[in-house]
């Protein structure tokens, strides 16, 4: 009876899985399977064992397939995928989710020790990219993918990756210009000190001119190169008949510059050239830090960056593999354990279990039989099965969503920013100041008059203004960024602090799938009974197993035989001699499902997964779908400020338990196909409403898309979401109402330093229009102002996101 | 006096100097990943040269 049960606790010393039963022995160290044993080998062959001195157990299961990669002997798979390629080498860099650790950095950058052919491989560890060298003439790059596959790192290579340009060249514009500004900026207030110390009269007047001359030197790059983008921006916006806050700025920025040469070059002064260099400077800083993006998340993914680049297809009579963008209508399709169906298909041979997980949010997989449709985006759990092509890729239920004209336009509904709004008033207001003085000046003493008149733009150049934004958004995105909900850009926030309506997608969004609640109903269960039906549940990939097995926690794990798997309805084995069985009613009881009990509790939404051993069944695991946890509290705080809706794509069953959740139940909708969900947005939108849809799904991107805000939910953020302006981790749900009143807070914060700016704005121009703006008052007022916006917008966001419980 | 001006020349060429080594640095990539560095420098080298990459 007890045969198994001194088996002892044994972890796989390559990936630290525990290794079940009979573990694989090689060199003394204990494998969880071959795959590990045959990376161990490969590994310590080439006297690479230094991998597992780094970090314990730092391996990857190793799933072989053979032949999965011949698609990359296509040449035009190949262009897509390569930086650069010459006679002699080719380099590449590959996306490789799984690295994890350091042991994962030195083995990759060791890669050369176990292929000649490799001359180089670097891995950036926060992209988790590899990018690697290799020679033309003794490798390939389908022999590079295989070999980081066969030592558990396999490259996530999609259709995103073959459809898109190439030309990934980060930008690094910006910073050059930040370098030459703080180069000239800090060189010309050196050079300008003396003279604002009265030290000319020291000099007799010797150097005046040299140092006009050598700031006017100074200022032409970054007059030229650093401000460039202002320039541009106000012209296409003039030309757009649009006014922007880079008019006003590259307004001051001309005309600074040009008077202070005029007045160098006529010696009539000494020019402004270093509030000039400061100004582009301190512009230019703003922008860098309101241009922080998150690395290693994506927002712009849609289904080509979750769907596989080819598919094993049947072509007289053989598999070949075949891009999916050139499935035609009939092919017939394999699809393996964890590949995913690429197209509208229709199920012809094997049992189907296929998981919607990444589409519905629904994590339980949905068993199909030959003759079903299956569609597009699922993913198949358990035994090979073969389908046929009903659909183009493209064309499937759930890519055609990705045809409306919501992805092919800019995002024209998002909401106008403070700066927007006010930067056009402003620029209005400060041309009447100027003109209004230069007329003044010409009446009473037109020598004055053009003075006047560039000291008022000078002054008035609205620096302060333009930071504001920048400075106050992109602390509130880092502070938001740490309690992981994650920012596309740090414009979202005025998005986010102008919305009036919430939509919420309900499975996977406001439910929660990994921790469902799980229970056991009937008689107790004996210590050794859980052990069986742990050893049994341990060998299906069903999630239900994995639940059940989590449940019953630790145990040990003892030897099983005869296993069979019943697709979608239950397994069974003989442990220790005693034959169990785990499944579903109709499975444990055929005979009572035929006279048509169904063993289910219509009122209770709960899946329930019978278990019998020996042909007795002391009761049933009872899994119910649960709501995330302070889910009421949440809806309650929103409630008063907000129309909330939910937009379900499941049946009308959970209606009367969400009813208790929000406060208006006519404002639930169910059985919305993923276009609905679009629509849906669309009119609340054409209703004058702002919105911000919560989802997860693929079948939310749409809705995510169209709205004002989309914020994506996600178990975990380094896995696919889609498109959307936020990536929120899950965990963090309970916090979204402090996420809104910070993005809220944030924007008065900007009105605040608004105020500001616009008093030192006074002050500068009560000098500007009386003519007597010397270059040492604009010196002092415009980096004073500046420093003092920057500094208040840091802190009072920062301050605001303390009280409202954000550290 | 006129020993400024060789002065502000010598000050201004180091500034230069400063600046190509930014835009140099910047160029080359150096500051685009700022973690994996720190876990490359503590790997240790192999006792035994590497046998199959140098062709010799």
């Amino acid at each position: 009876m007890r045969i198994g049960l001194e088996a002892k606790e044994i972890t796989c010393y390559h990936c630290g899985d525990k290794a079940t039963v009979e573990p694989v022995v090689f060199d003394a160290h204990e494998f969880c399977c071959e795959g590990c044993s045959k990376v161990y080998q490969i590994l310590s062959s080439n006297n690479l064992c230094d991998y597992y001195l780094i970090e314990n157990s730092p391996g990857m299961k190793v799933p072989l397939l053979a032949g999965k990669f011949n698609y990359l002997d296509d040449e035009q798979v190949q262009q897509k995928l390569i930086d650069f390629r010459n006679e002699q080498i080719t380099k590449v860099t590959f996306f490789i989710p799984i690295i994890h650790c350091s042991s994962c950095i030195w083995l990759l950058e060791h890669l050369y020790k176990l292929d000649g052919a490799i001359v180089n491989s670097r891995v950036n560890f926060l992209k988790k990219q590899i990018t690697v060298t290799f020679k033309n003439d003794s490798s390939s790059l389908r022999k590079m993918v295989e070999l980081l596959a066969s030592i558990g790192y396999e490259p996530a290579i999609n259709l995103n990756d073959i459809e898109t340009e190439v030309g990934k060249t980060t930008d690094r514009k910006l910073i050059y210009r930040i370098g030459v500004a703080a180069f000239c900026f800090g060189n010309i207030m050196l050079i300008s000190f003396p003279e604002y110390f009265g030290l000319d009269s020291f000099t007799r007047g010797a150097f005046s001119s040299f140092f006009g001359y050598l700031n006017l030197a100074l200022s032409i790059p970054v007059f030229l190169f650093s401000a460039r983008d202002y320039f541009t921006a106000a012209f296409k916006g003039l030309r757009k008949r649009y006014i922007g806050i880079d008019v006003p700025l590259a307004l001051g920025i001309f005309v600074l510059f040009v008077r202070s040469a005029y007045e160098v070059i006529s010696h009539a002064g000494i020019g402004y050239f270093d509030t000039h260099a400061g100004l582009v400077f301190f512009l230019l800083i703003g922008k860098w830090f309101q241009q922080k993006t998150f690395d290693t998340l994506s927002f712009e993914r849609d289904y080509k960056s979750y769907f596989p680049v080819a598919v094993t297809a049947v072509k007289g009579g053989k598999e070949e593999s075949v891009p999916v963008t050139n499935l035609h209508i009939g092919d017939r399709i394999i699809i393996k354990n964890n590949e995913l169906i690429p197209a509208d298909a229709i199920l012809m041979q094997g049992e189907a279990n296929i998981d919607f997980s990444f589409v519905t949010g629904e994590t339980s997989p949905v068993p199909k039989v030959p003759g079903e449709l299956v569609y597009a985006g699922g993913k198949q759990l358990g035994s090979t099965i073969e389908l046929e092509v009903v659909k183009k890729v493209s064309q499937s239920y759930l890519t055609q969503l990705w045809n409306n004209e919501q992805f092919n336009k800019d995002n024209d509904s998002h909401i106008q920013s403070f700066q927007q709004v006010v930067s056009r008033y402003f620029t209005f207001g400060l041309l009447a100041v100027a003109f209004g003085s230069a007329v003044w000046w010409l009446l009473v003493n037109p020598l004055l008059a053009l003075n006047a008149f560039t000291a008022v733009l000078i002054i008035a150049c609205p620096c302060a203004l333009a930071l504001s934004s920048p400075f106050a958004l992109g602390t509130a995105m880092r502070i938001l960024g740490k309690y992981k909900f994650y920012l596309k850009s740090s414009d979202v926030v005025e998005q986010i602090a102008a919305i009036d309506t919430m939509v919420f997608d309900k499975t996977g969004t406001i439910t929660q799938p990994a921790e469902s609640s799980i229970t056991y109903m009937g008689e107790v269960l004996y210590d050794e009974e859980k052990t069986w039906i742990t050893s049994l549940v341990c060998h299906s990939v069903h999630p239900l197993s994995k639940k059940i097995k989590n449940y019953l926690g630790e145990q040990l794990l003892i030897p099983l035989v005869n296993f069979s798997e019943f697709n979608g309805r239950g397994i069974e084995g003989t442990v220790a001699g005693n034959k169990i069985k785990v499944g579903s009613y109709a499975f444990i009881f055929p005979a009572r499902e035929s006279m048509g009990f169904s063993g289910e509790n219509p009122d209770v939404l709960a899946t329930r997964v019978y278990v019998e051993i020996n042909g007795k069944v002391p009761g049933y695991f009872q899994i119910k779908h649960s709501y995330r946890n302070g889910l009421k509290k949440v809806l309650a705080s929103f409630d008063k400020e907000y129309d909330l809706y939910l937009l379900s794509g499941d049946n009308e069953s959970e209606r009367s338990r969400l009813s208790s959740y929000f406060s208006d139940s006519d404002k639930l909708f169910f059985r919305q196909s993923p276009l609905e969900k679009l629509q849906f947005i669309e009119r609340l939108q054409n209703e004058g409403k702002r919105v911000l849809m919560l989802g997860d799904g693929l079948n939310d991107a749409g809705a995510l898309k169209a709205g004002n805000v989309g914020i994506s939910v996600t178990e975990n953020t380094a896995h696919f979401s889609p498109a959307s302006d936020v990536i929120m981790d899950a965990s963090m749900f309970v916090k979204l109402p402090a996420f809104i009143k910070l993005c809220k807070n944030t924007l008065r914060v900007i009105h605040w330093s608004f105020v500001i700016s616009l008093l030192y704005n006074v002050v500068g121009l009560s000098f500007a229009v009386q003519g007597t703006l010397s270059p040492l008052i604009a010196a002092i007022l415009m980096p004073l102002s500046s420093v003092t916006v920057i500094g208040f917008t840091m802190v009072a966001t920062t301050v605001f996101a303390r009280n409202g419980g954000l550290k | 006096m006129s020993v400024m001006y060789l002065l502000i020349g010598c000050s201004l060429f180091l500034a230069l100097c400063a600046l190509g080594a930014f835009i140099w640095i910047v160029k080359s990539g150096q500051l685009d990943d700022d973690y994996t560095p720190s876990v490359r420098i503590l790997f240790d080298d192999f006792k035994s040269k590497p046998e199959l990459n140098e062709e010799d």
